[in-house]
C-alpha cells in the first residue's frame, strides 16, 4: 500500500441522520475510518451509537446523509449487502452457532462442497477445518481440536472465532459492539490484542465500548456521541479519561 | 487477501490457548452420544437371558424375531426420521401421525384407481407417489404457518393434526380402504434374501436422510438454526425457506410411512399413524437429540426406534402383559434425558475452569 492509500478513508460517514418520527436518534453525524485505524465510538446509553452502527451495517436506512466506501457512495438495503462490500459487524452476543465447529461457523451460510465418489456433493469439512486453522493462526489463536463445537471454548476464544469469520471473508471494516463486555480480564486483553492484529493487517475497526481503559488501550481516535450528535473527536494521544467523560456527559 | 505474517502483538498468549482435550470427559461424552446403542445392546442381552431362562430358546439369534422387530420399527422410524430434522431445528411436528394416516388412505385409493387404467406395478408406484405428494400438502401449510405467520410449531402442527385426521377419515369414508393390487401386497410382505422389502426401502431411505442431515448445507443449516436462529439469519441463511422445506420434508417422510403401511396391511386406514406420533418423538429423544434443538443424528434416531421396537416386541415375546411396554418405554425416555442432562452439566462444569 502506498501512502496516498493509507490516508484515504476506507469508510466515511457524511452528515448522517436517522429520525424515528420526531425522535432524532442520529443527527448530521460525520466520521471517517482509515486503513489500519481503530476508531472508538463512545457515548452514554441512548447517545446513538447503536443507531449509527445499524445505519452503517445496513440494518437501518439512514434518513439523510451518505456513506462512502473507499470514496464511493454506497447504500445497503440489507446487512447482507453491507457484508458483501466488506463491512462486518461483530455483535455482543457473538452470533455463533454453539453446536458447530469453528470452521462450520466461519463458513455458515457459504459452506464449501466437494464431490464424494466423483458425483455426490458433500460438505468439505476438511477445507473448513484447514481454513479455520489458518485463519485462527493469523489471529494468533491456535487450536488443535478443530472439530469441537465452539461451546467448548471460552468467551474470548469465541470472540476470536467471530472475528476470524470476518477476517476469513476479508472484511475491511469491522464494527465491534462491546467486544470485551462479557469477558474476564485476561480474555479482554486477548481481544484487545486481536484488535491490534486487525489493525496491523490494515483493516479499519470501529470499536464501541463503555470501558475507557480498553478504548485507550487500542484506539487511535475516539469519537464521542451525545444525544445523536457528535460531541467531539480526539486523538487518543492528545486526550485523557476526564476529557472524554466530560464530552460524554456534556460537562 | 495478500497480507501474511501479521505483526506480532505486544501481548502474546495472555489467555490460555484453547485445547480441552481431556480424555475422561470425551469418554463420558462418547457414552452419552452412544447411549441409544448401549440401551439397545442392553435390552437385547436382557431379552436373550430372559428367553433362555424361561423358554430355553434364543431371542436374538432367531431370524424371525429380528425380522419382526425390524418391521415393527419401520413406521415409527420413518416418522422419527422427519421428526429428527424438525426437532434439531428447535421445532416439533405433531401432525405426522395423521399425515401418515392420510397418506395411507391416499395410497390405497390412488393404487386402486390407477390399477383400473394402467398395469399393476405402475399403479403401485403411482399410489406411492400420490401419497407422498399429497402428504406434502399439510407439510407446506405447516411450513407456511410456522415460517411466515410465526405460529409456534407446537400449535401449528397440533392444528394440522386435527385437519389431517379429519381429512383422512373423510377420504376413507370412516372405514379402512382395502387395496386390490397384488404387487402392492408383495411389496408389503415379500422378502429379498430374507430381508423384508419394507425394511430394505426404509434402510435406503434412512441412509439418504442421514446424508441429507450430515453432509449437505440443508443439514448444516438445520443444526445452526436449532442452536441459534439469530446467528443463522445473520449468516445469510434463508430461514423462512428452510423452515418451509423442513416441514414438507417431515410430512413426506410420514407420507412414505403411510404408503408402506398400506402395502403391509393391503389397506389404508386413517388411524394408521395414531399411536406412532409420540413413539417418533420418543425415538428421537432416546436417540440423543435435545428437544431444545441443535443436536441429534439420524443413526441415533434409528437406535432409538429400535429400542422402542425391541421393548414392544420383546415384552410380547416373553409373555409380559402388553401394558408394561408403555412403562418400559417411558422409563427409557426418562433415563435417556437424565443421561443427557448429566453429560451437559459435566461438560458445563469443565468449561468454566
Amino acid at each position: 500500500m502506498n501512502s496516498t492509500n493509507q490516508n484515504a478513508p476506507l469508510l466515511e460517514v457524511r452528515n448522517l441522520s436517522k429520525h424515528f418520527g420526531a425522535v432524532r436518534a442520529l443527527n448530521d453525524f460525520s466520521m471517517a475510518v482509515r486503513p489500519g485505524e481503530v476508531v472508538a465510538l463512545a457515548g452514554d446509553n441512548g447517545a446513538g451509537k447503536t443507531t449509527l452502527i445499524k445505519a452503517i451495517s445496513g440494518v437501518f436506512q439512514p434518513t439523510g446523509g451518505e456513506i462512502l466506501l473507499r470514496g464511493q457512495p454506497v447504500t445497503f438495503a440489507t446487512p447482507q449487502e453491507a457484508r458483501e462490500k466488506g463491512i462486518e459487524t461483530i455483535y455482543q452476543d457473538l452470533a455463533l452457532a454453539d453446536n458447530l465447529s469453528i470452521g462450520a461457523n466461519i463458513f455458515l451460510g457459504r459452506e464449501p462442497m466437494r464431490k464424494a465418489f466423483g458425483f455426490l456433493p458433500v460438505l468439505d469439512r476438511k477445507a473448513m477445518a484447514e481454513a479455520a486453522k489458518a485463519t485462527m493462526g493469523r489471529l494468533d489463536f491456535h487450536v488443535s481440536r478443530l472439530e469441537a463445537p465452539v461451546s467448548n471454548f471460552s468467551g474470548g476464544q469465541r470472540q476470536a472465532v467471530a472475528i476470524g469469520r470476518a477476517v476469513y471473508w476479508d472484511a475491511q471494516i469491522l464494527i465491534m459492539d462491546e467486544p470485551t463486555a462479557a469477558l474476564g480480564v485476561p480474555e479482554q486483553r486477548k481481544v484487545i490484542s486481536l484488535i491490534h492484529q486487525l489493525k496491523a493487517q490494515g483493516r479499519g475497526v470501529i470499536f464501541i465500548s463503555h470501558n475507557l481503559q480498553d478504548i485507550f488501550a487500542v484506539s487511535d481516535r475516539i469519537v464521542v456521541l451525545r444525544r445523536g450528535v457528535q460531541a467531539g473527536e480526539r486523538k487518543i494521544s492528545e486526550t485523557n479519561h476526564d476529557e472524554v467523560v466530560k464530552l460524554m456527559v456534556g460537562g | 487477501m495478500t497480507s501474511t505474517s501479521p505483526a506480532q502483538p505486544a501481548e502474546k498468549h495472555v489467555a490460555p490457548q484453547a485445547d480441552h482435550g481431556d480424555p475422561a470427559r470425551s469418554l463420558v461424552a462418547r457414552i452419552a452420544e452412544a447411549r441409544a446403542w448401549l440401551f439397545l445392546a442392553g435390552l437385547l442381552i436382557c431379552f436373550e437371558v430372559w428367553s433362555r431362562l424361561a423358554f430355553g430358546a434364543t431371542f436374538v439369534l432367531n431370524p424371525f424375531n429380528l425380522q419382526s422387530i425390524a418391521i415393527f420399527a419401520v413406521a415409527p422410524l420413518l416418522l422419527a426420521t422427519g421428526q429428527t430434522f424438525v426437532i434439531i431445528s428447535g421445532g416439533i411436528d405433531l401432525s405426522l401421525g395423521f399425515i401418515m394416516g392420510l397418506a395411507a388412505v391416499i395410497a390405497a385409493h390412488a393404487t386402486n384407481i390407477a390399477g383400473a387404467a394402467i398395469p399393476l406395478p405402475l399403479a403401485m408406484l403411482a399410489g406411492i407417489l400420490a401419497s407422498v405428494i399429497v402428504a406434502g400438502v399439510p407439510g407446506v401449510i405447516n411450513g407456511l404457518l410456522i415460517s411466515r405467520l410465526k405460529v409456534p410449531p407446537f400449535i401449528g402442527t397440533l392444528g394440522m393434526f386435527g385437519v389431517a385426521r379429519g381429512a383422512a377419515f373423510l377420504l376413507a369414508g370412516g372405514t379402512t380402504v382395502p387395496v386390490q393390487n397384488s404387487w402392492f401386497a408383495l411389496l408389503g410382505n415379500g422378502k429379498f434374501y430374507g430381508i423384508p422389502y419394507l425394511v430394505l426401502i426404509t434402510a435406503i431411505f434412512v441412509i439418504v436422510m442421514h446424508y441429507l442431515l450430515s453432509q449437505t448445507r440443508f443439514g448444516q443449516h438445520n443444526y445452526a438454526i436449532g442452536a441459534n436462529v439469530q446467528a443463522a439469519r445473520r449468516a445469510g441463511i434463508d430461514i423462512r425457506g428452510h423452515i418451509l422445506r423442513l416441514y414438507v420434508l417431515s410430512a413426506m417422510c410420514a407420507g412414505l410411512g403411510g404408503a408402506l403401511y398400506a402395502a403391509r396391511f393391503t389397506a389404508g386406514a386413517a388411524q394408521a399413524g395414531e399411536p406412532l406420533l409420540l413413539d417418533s418423538v420418543a425415538a428421537v429423544v432416546i436417540g440423543g437429540a435435545s428437544l431444545f434443538g441443535g443436536s441429534g443424528t439420524i443413526f441415533g434416531t434409528v437406535a432409538g426406534a429400535l429400542v422402542i421396537a425391541v421393548i414392544q416386541y420383546g415384552l410380547v415375546f416373553v409373555n409380559v402383559e402388553p401394558f408394561w411396554q408403555f412403562i418400559a418405554v417411558g422409563v427409557v425416555i426418562i433415563i435417556s434425558v437424565l443421561i443427557d442432562q448429566a453429560q451437559r452439566r459435566f461438560s458445563g462444569a469443565r468449561q468454566d475452569e
